[in-house]
Parts: C-alpha cells; sequence; structure tokens
C-alpha cells in the first residue's frame, strides 16, 4: 500500500491499491476544479454567517443580515399598497360619477372590485356575477332597486332585508295563500305569464287581469313593469329571480320566498364598497 | 487558375532569420492532460492576409462601435435610434424595420440565416469564421496590437517575460493591462447602448445616473473582454467554444482551410545547400519556424489540421515572405482543398509507394512543374455550398416577402367565459369580449371595429359611448395595444343556435389595413 508506484505509460503515480494486478492512475483534480471547490466551501461558511442557516432547537441562527423571507414578503406586501394608495385614496373622497369618468382610477376600481367580489359575493351571486335561482344575476340589465352607480351603492352598503342595518332597503311580497282563491291564484300566475309568453289556459288569462289589478299593481305596477322604490320586480320582462313558468309563479304567490343580502359598508369600508360599485356597474346591465 | 503561387525575388536561403518557436500541441510530444498552458507570444506577421485582417477588424469594429449612434428618423412618436432593442417597451428597431414581441419569429429566422450562413462559409472556405470575424479574434488581434506597442514584438516580449520583475517590466505591465481594461469597458460601453437612446445615455453613464444595470453590463463585459481577449485567448478557443468540434462535420474534401503542402515541402533542411551537394533531397521548407512564430493559437501548421487552427492565414503571411527571399513560389503554406493536396501528395509519393521525393513535383531550376494541381475556383459550385446556398436564400427571401407584406395593425379578442352569455330584460342575449387592438404604426390612428355575420346584432363599447351602434372608431396610440370591452347583444329572434360563429373587423380608416378575429357567439342551448 505505502509503496510509491509510477505508471509506466503515462509517467502519472498510482493510487497503490492493486485489483487484480489493475492499478489505478492517482491524477491530480484540474487546478481550476480545486479552486472552485475551495471556493465554494469559502462562500458556505460566509452563507452561513450572513444568512440564516443553522437549524437549534427554536428556530434557526438569524445571520447577521437579518434576511427572512417573511419580512420581504411583508415589504413587498407594504410596498403594493403604498402603491395603492394614490389611487384608493382618490376613490375615497371622489365621488362615484367622477371615478368612472376617469379611466385610470376606473380600471383600477373594477380590478380591485372584482378581488373584493371574489372574496365577498361570489359565494351568492356566482364567480361570474351571474347568479342563479334566488340570487339576482348582476351581468343583466334587470334591477330590482336600480341600476345606477348610486342604487348600487345603496345597495351593497346597505343591504336588502338586512334587519342589523337600519338604512337596509326593505320590502316584503304578502303571502297570498287564504288571501286568494287558489283558482285565483291559478289565474293570476296565467295572467303574468300570458305577458312574455304562452300561458297554459288562455280563458284563464282574463279573470287573471282582474285578480292581478286588484291584489298587485298596487306594488308591481298597472303594466307590471314593477317598481324599484318598493324593490318589486318587472313581470314583464325575460328575467325570472325565482324561476319562470305558471308553477313557479303559482308558488311565488302563494307563499313568497325572499332573500337576503347582508350589508356591506360597515364590513368592507366605503373604498371597498366603491369599487364594488363601479365594478357591478361595468358587467355590462350598469344604467 | 492559381491561387497561391507568385514569382520570388530570388535570394538564397542564407537571408532567411530561423526562430526558435516550438508549437504548444507538438504531435510529437503526448502532452499531459493538466499541463500548464504554454504562453504564446506571436510574433507580427505582413502580407496579404494580415492586410485584409486589418480591414476586417476596422470593419467589425466600426459596425460595433458606431451603430447605436446612428440616427433614423420615425417621426415624433417613435425613437430616432437606427438600431435599438428597446427591452422596457418590448420593441425592437432596427432602421426601416420595427418588431414587436410576438414577431420575434424574424430574429429566428436570423439566427437560422446565421447558422446556415455559417456552415456555407465553413463549407467553401473552412473557419473563415474563426479566422477573420470571430469577436474573440478580432479582439485578440486588438489586444495583441496594444501589447506589441508596449512590450516589442515577440523576442521582445518573451525577454521581458523571462526577466525579472524590474521597473521596467512593472511599468510595460500596468500600461499594458490598463490600456486592455480600457478597452474593456469601451467594449462593454458600446454594448448598452444598443438598449436605450445612446447620447442620453452615454451622459447618463458619466454622471452616474444611469440604471444599475447598465453599470452592472459594462462591469461584467469589461471582465470578460479583458479575461478573453487579454488573458485566455486561444485557450478560448481550444476549450469554451465548441466550433472547432463541430467544423469537422462541415468540412469536405473540396474545403478550403489552410495547409502545409508537405508535397513540396519536405523533406526540410536548415542547411538546404549542404544537402544538395550529399546529393540529398531537399524541399522547399527550410525549417525557419516563422509559421510558428506568428500563429496565434501557437500551434505548428506543418503537423496538418488541427482543431486549434483557426485558418487566420497569418501562417500563409510568414511562408510567403520567406518563399519570396529565397526565391521560391509562394504558396508552400495555403488555402488547399484536400483533393487538391492529396492529388499533389500522390505525385510526389508515387501514390504512396515511395517517401515525398522533391523532384517528382519541381523541374530543374527548382520550380513546380507542369504536373502539380492547382486550386480551382469552380470547386465551390459544388451540391453542398449550392443546397447551402439555397436554403440560406430561401429562407431570406421568405422573410423578407413576409416583411414587406406584414400588416400593421392586429387585433386579439378574448370571449367572457363566465358567465358565456348574459339574457337580458327584453330577452335579447349579451356576449362579452376583451377587444386589444394592436396600432403596430408609431402614428396615433382611428380604427374601426364592425362586426361581420351576425345579422341584427349592435355592440357597445361602455368607454367610447353608452349607445349601442354597428360601427365604432376606436382612437388608438402610436405603438400601442388598446384594449376595450365590448359587449355584442342578439336580439332574441336573431339568435341561431349554441354557438354562432361570427367575426370581428378591424380596418384602418383609409382601409388600407385590416384584421379580422373569428370569434364565437354564445347562446343558451334551447330557445326560451
Amino acid at each position: 500500500m505505502a509503496d510509491k508506484h509510477v505508471d509506466d505509460v503515462s509517467g502519472v503515480e498510482t493510487t497503490g491499491h492493486v485489483w487484480d494486478g489493475i492499478r489505478e492512475l492517482d491524477t491530480p483534480m484540474p487546478r481550476w476544479w480545486l479552486l472552485t471547490f475551495y471556493a465554494t466551501i469559502v462562500w458556505a461558511v460566509i452563507y452561513a454567517i450572513a444568512y440564516p442557516s443553522i437549524p437549534l432547537v427554536r428556530e434557526a441562527t438569524r445571520g447577521w443580515l437579518g434576511y427572512s423571507s417573511r419580512a420581504e414578503l411583508t415589504h413587498d406586501v407594504e410596498k403594493a399598497k403604498a402603491g395603492q394608495t394614490v389611487y384608493l385614496d382618490k376613490i375615497a373622497t371622489l365621488p362615484l360619477a367622477e371615478i368612472d369618468a376617469d379611466p385610470q382610477l376606473r380600471q383600477f376600481a373594477i380590478s380591485g372590485g372584482a378581488s373584493a367580489f371574489k372574496v365577498n359575493c361570489a359565494p351568492c351571486h356566482g364567480s361570474g356575477a351571474a347568479g342563479g335561482p334566488g340570487f339576482p344575476n348582476l351581468n343583466d340589465d334587470d334591477w330590482l332597486w336600480g341600476g345606477n352607480l348610486d342604487a348600487i351603492h345603496q345597495t351593497i352598503a346597505h343591504g336588502v332585508r338586512y334587519d342589523a342595518d337600519p338604512d337596509t332597503r326593505v320590502s316584503e311580497m304578502p303571502a297570498f295563500q287564504g288571501v286568494l282563491e287558489p283558482k285565483q291564484i291559478r289565474e293570476v300566475a296565467a295572467y303574468v305569464v300570458s305577458l312574455t309568453a304562452k300561458p297554459s289556459d288562455p280563458a284563464l288569462v282574463e279573470p287573471g287581469k282582474q285578480v292581478f289589478a286588484d291584489n298587485c299593481a298596487s306594488c308591481h305596477g298597472e303594466d307590471a313593469k314593477g317598481n324599484r322604490d318598493m324593490g318589486a320586480p318587472d313581470l314583464a320582462d325575460a328575467i325570472w329571480l325565482k324561476g319562470s313558468g305558471e308553477d313557479a309563479i303559482v308558488r311565488q304567490v302563494s307563499s313568497p320566498r325572499h332573500g337576503v343580502m347582508p350589508a356591506w359598508g360597515a364590513r368592507l369600508g366605503d373604498t371597498t364598497v366603491k369599487q364594488l360599485t363601479i365594478f357591478v356597474h361595468s358587467l355590462g346591465g350598469g344604467e | 487558375m492559381n491561387l497561391y503561387t507568385a514569382p520570388g525575388t530570388g535570394k538564397d536561403e542564407s537571408s532567411v532569420e530561423r526562430l526558435e518557436a516550438e508549437p504548444v500541441n507538438s504531435a510529437k510530444i503526448r502532452k499531459p492532460l493538466y499541463e500548464k498552458r504554454k504562453k504564446i507570444f506571436p510574433k507580427r506577421a505582413e502580407g496579404r492576409f494580415r492586410q485584409f485582417k486589418w480591414l476586417v477588424m476596422l470593419v467589425t469594429l466600426t459596425i460595433y462601435y458606431v451603430t447605436p449612434w446612428l440616427r433614423w428618423d420615425r417621426g415624433p412618436y417613435a425613437p430616432d435610434q437606427a438600431v435599438l432593442i428597446d427591452l422596457a417597451n418590448r420593441r425592437f428597431y432596427f432602421f426601416f424595420i420595427e418588431i414587436w414581441p410576438q414577431e420575434f419569429y424574424y430574429v429566428a429566422g436570423l439566427l437560422v440565416m446565421a447558422g446556415f450562413g455559417l456552415f456555407l462559409v465553413t463549407t467553401a472556405i473552412g473557419r473563415a469564421w474563426c479566422g477573420y470575424t470571430c469577436p474573440q479574434t478580432v479582439w485578440v488581434d486588438l489586444f495583441l496590437v496594444v501589447e506589441r506597442a508596449v512590450e516589442g514584438d515577440r523576442n521582445a516580449r518573451m525577454k521581458l517575460d523571462a526577466g525579472p520583475w524590474t521597473f521596467d517590466k512593472l511599468w510595460k505591465r500596468v500600461v499594458k493591462h490598463s490600456i486592455w481594461l480600457v478597452i474593456g469597458v469601451l467594449t462593454g460601453g458600446a454594448w448598452i447602448f444598443y438598449f436605450a437612446n445612446a447620447p442620453a445615455l452615454l451622459t447618463d453613464f458619466v454622471t452616474g445616473q444611469a440604471a444599475s444595470v447598465a453599470y452592472a453590463t459594462v462591469a461584467l463585459l469589461t471582465a470578460t473582454t479583458y479575461i478573453f481577449g487579454g488573458l485566455m485567448r486561444e485557450q478560448v478557443c481550444t476549450y469554451m467554444c465548441p466550433w472547432p468540434r463541430i467544423q469537422g462535420a462541415m468540412l469536405d474534401e473540396n474545403s478550403l482551410v489552410v495547409t502545409y503542402n508537405d508535397w513540396r515541402g519536405e523533406p526540410r533542411s536548415r542547411h538546404a545547400k549542404k544537402a544538395m551537394a550529399a546529393g540529398q533531397p531537399v524541399g522547399d521548407c527550410v525549417d525557419c519556424n516563422a509559421c510558428v512564430a506568428v500563429c496565434p493559437m501557437g500551434i505548428d501548421i506543418r503537423d496538418g489540421q488541427q482543431l486549434e487552427c483557426i485558418t487566420c492565414a497569418l501562417c500563409i503571411d510568414a511562408c510567403d515572405g520567406v518563399m519570396d527571399k529565397i526565391g521560391k513560389e509562394r504558396g508552400l503554406i495555403a488555402y488547399a482543398t484536400l483533393a487538391e493536396y492529396n492529388a499533389n501528395m500522390a505525385l510526389a509519393t508515387d501514390n504512396g509507394t515511395i517517401a515525398i521525393d522533391p523532384a517528382r513535383v519541381h523541374d530543374s531550376a527548382g520550380r513546380l512543374n507542369d504536373k502539380v494541381r492547382h486550386f480551382n475556383w469552380r470547386i465551390i459550385y459544388r451540391p453542398r455550398v449550392l443546397v447551402y446556398c439555397a436554403v440560406w436564400l430561401a429562407i431570406g427571401l421568405a422573410m423578407a416577402l413576409h416583411l414587406a407584406q406584414r400588416e400593421r395593425l392586429e387585433l386579439n379578442v378574448l370571449h367572457d367565459r363566465n358567465p358565456q352569455f348574459v339574457v337580458e330584460s327584453s330577452g335579447a342575449i349579451r356576449n362579452g369580449y376583451t377587444i386589444r387592438l394592436l396600432n403596430m404604426i408609431p402614428e396615433p390612428r382611428v380604427i374601426s371595429l364592425s362586426l361581420q355575420a351576425l345579422p341584427g346584432a349592435t355592440m357597445t363599447v361602455p368607454t367610447l359611448s353608452k349607445d349601442p351602434g354597428e360601427r365604432f372608431d376606436i382612437p388608438t396610440q402610436p405603438d400601442q395595444a388598446t384594449t376595450l370591452k365590448v359587449f355584442v347583444t342578439l336580439p332574441r329572434e336573431g339568435v341561431a343556435g349554441a354557438v354562432t360563429p361570427f367575426r370581428f373587423l378591424a380596418e384602418d380608416r383609409d382601409g388600407s389595413e385590416h384584421a379580422v378575429y373569428d370569434a364565437s357567439f354564445n347562446a343558451p342551448e334551447k330557445k326560451q
């Protein structure tokens, strides 16, 4: 083992080990390779001192530079927030119409509103704001309480039938079961359907019209076009919140169901509600 | 045609200076793999190829340093720098051409052309790229000019290098490395001007106002120029560059490469007269080592083709000078093809049956006889070269044609997916689209947007107007993309099915350019 053996052909010293007569050349590492290797060792020491590296019982060493990825994230978030402040301050102070008229501010509000919508509103209204049975579609041009900026803002801020907010929008359709004869309910349902589609029995329409005038027109209007002051839906359009067809109408007249929308003003703050307003208004149905 | 032979002036070989020059990679010595680099002290060469190389150096360096300062008027809305890679705004300007990121295939095409160009040149004239135009070669040449000016030519440099560290040596080294570093800074400095408005950037750079990436780039390129051009030199070509390894696949027996014509040079002799008097065969080579001394790669071309050879042709110049002195024809070292070389070798050795016999290729006066084969230019026109040429031209023409016909107006449409459609209170169906109009000229334009193949449909563009319409004039910014939300509404009776294909049409106002986008209109499955 200890004897120095030099290979005849290459003139290079061997490692001294012999396997079945085969010897291995003890070729030195290339210098650049060795230097790089030493450099990595030096670098590792410097890195271990400068950055958090050695795990201890409770936490790792902190490192001279005091770096942490969490602090970096916090810093980034703060920086992003600082960048938003310019716009957010303007949105907080300017009226909705002016925000909507400024292209840059409008775009910012739409983006902010869209993200707030996904977090707070999507569970009921859907991620695309298309709603569902009982939950209004916010893309269309049919508005129970009005579709201009101020009306939308009022609805979002104070909610609908939300008792905790004194300014909430309130309306309630009476249950006509017991008030009207079942036959009358059938008739009025046939009449309402006849406004936009074909009723099951045309003979019911004429008496139904009278029932409607006597019982429903006070809220839904003589022409059944609804009344936004009372949140009474337009019955002469193609959009049915609680389901279309005579059976659905009979159900809703007999024992109406009412949705509740929470008031968001206190929870999200007015700046966010304003952004939500601009966003909802921009979906295509805004007035 | 005779490429390389010219009559000599007719002195004897005693006028030839003999140089002690050992090649770094002599074929006779088995070099250990881990041997330290042998320093190379290239001697200054003089001759046709050296002249040509000075010219190439002048042209290439001029192109590199001057290009960013050329101006090109593009009107008030675009930069006036002729060649500008505007990374911040993602635009590339090249004289009359402006390229957007999605048109990057032009750059890919140029790269393919560069590749085929390299194949073409290598097939025809060997590693001409390496020997004349490669930045590594050009900058090493430039660094050698500095080295010679400060430290003297080969012998003086060798003496200085071997000598002790005197004051003289110290200041010469300091001056040399300082000038190298200045060249490095200028090289790196010129690079950044391709990426920003050059005059403004120069002012900013000098006053310390430029972006930190500019300083970092200059520092990095200064370091690489100094290290590659000054310190590493031939090692870059031999060990770092892949091209020497690839060239083998590119060359064939008809490629012109720098060749030592041993069929006329051997047996080489330092004492030709004595040998001749003794009746021994004597070739043209006087073994003066001039070819080794001038070689920037430090090799001996007489050992044959080798991967270190960058075909800079300086050994040809050195040898031609010697041949002129001793009154022999030029071209002992010359650009020659393997086919031609083999033919002459067969002649000199009687088809390999005997050792090289100078008498078989020389006449009684010592000049080359008529049987010697010379280079024929027509060998350039061979299928391989022509195919490379054709491919290169085809790509170039296709790109030029495409460039001449390309539209500077583009339309991209993103269909709303959630919701896919909206039912309006009237029963009409509405779809939403995000439209992106790309006005790719540096002038503001009004683009007219309309619908095709969707009868009865109307558009609403909320940012332009509250009212629906069938055609909207959209003002676009110069060289910018304009993004718009567009709603398309189709009355209930106009809905044909769940998915109706139609087109968005964007037109320049004067109708000179247009762009279409095939979109679809979604509606509920069942007609309500």
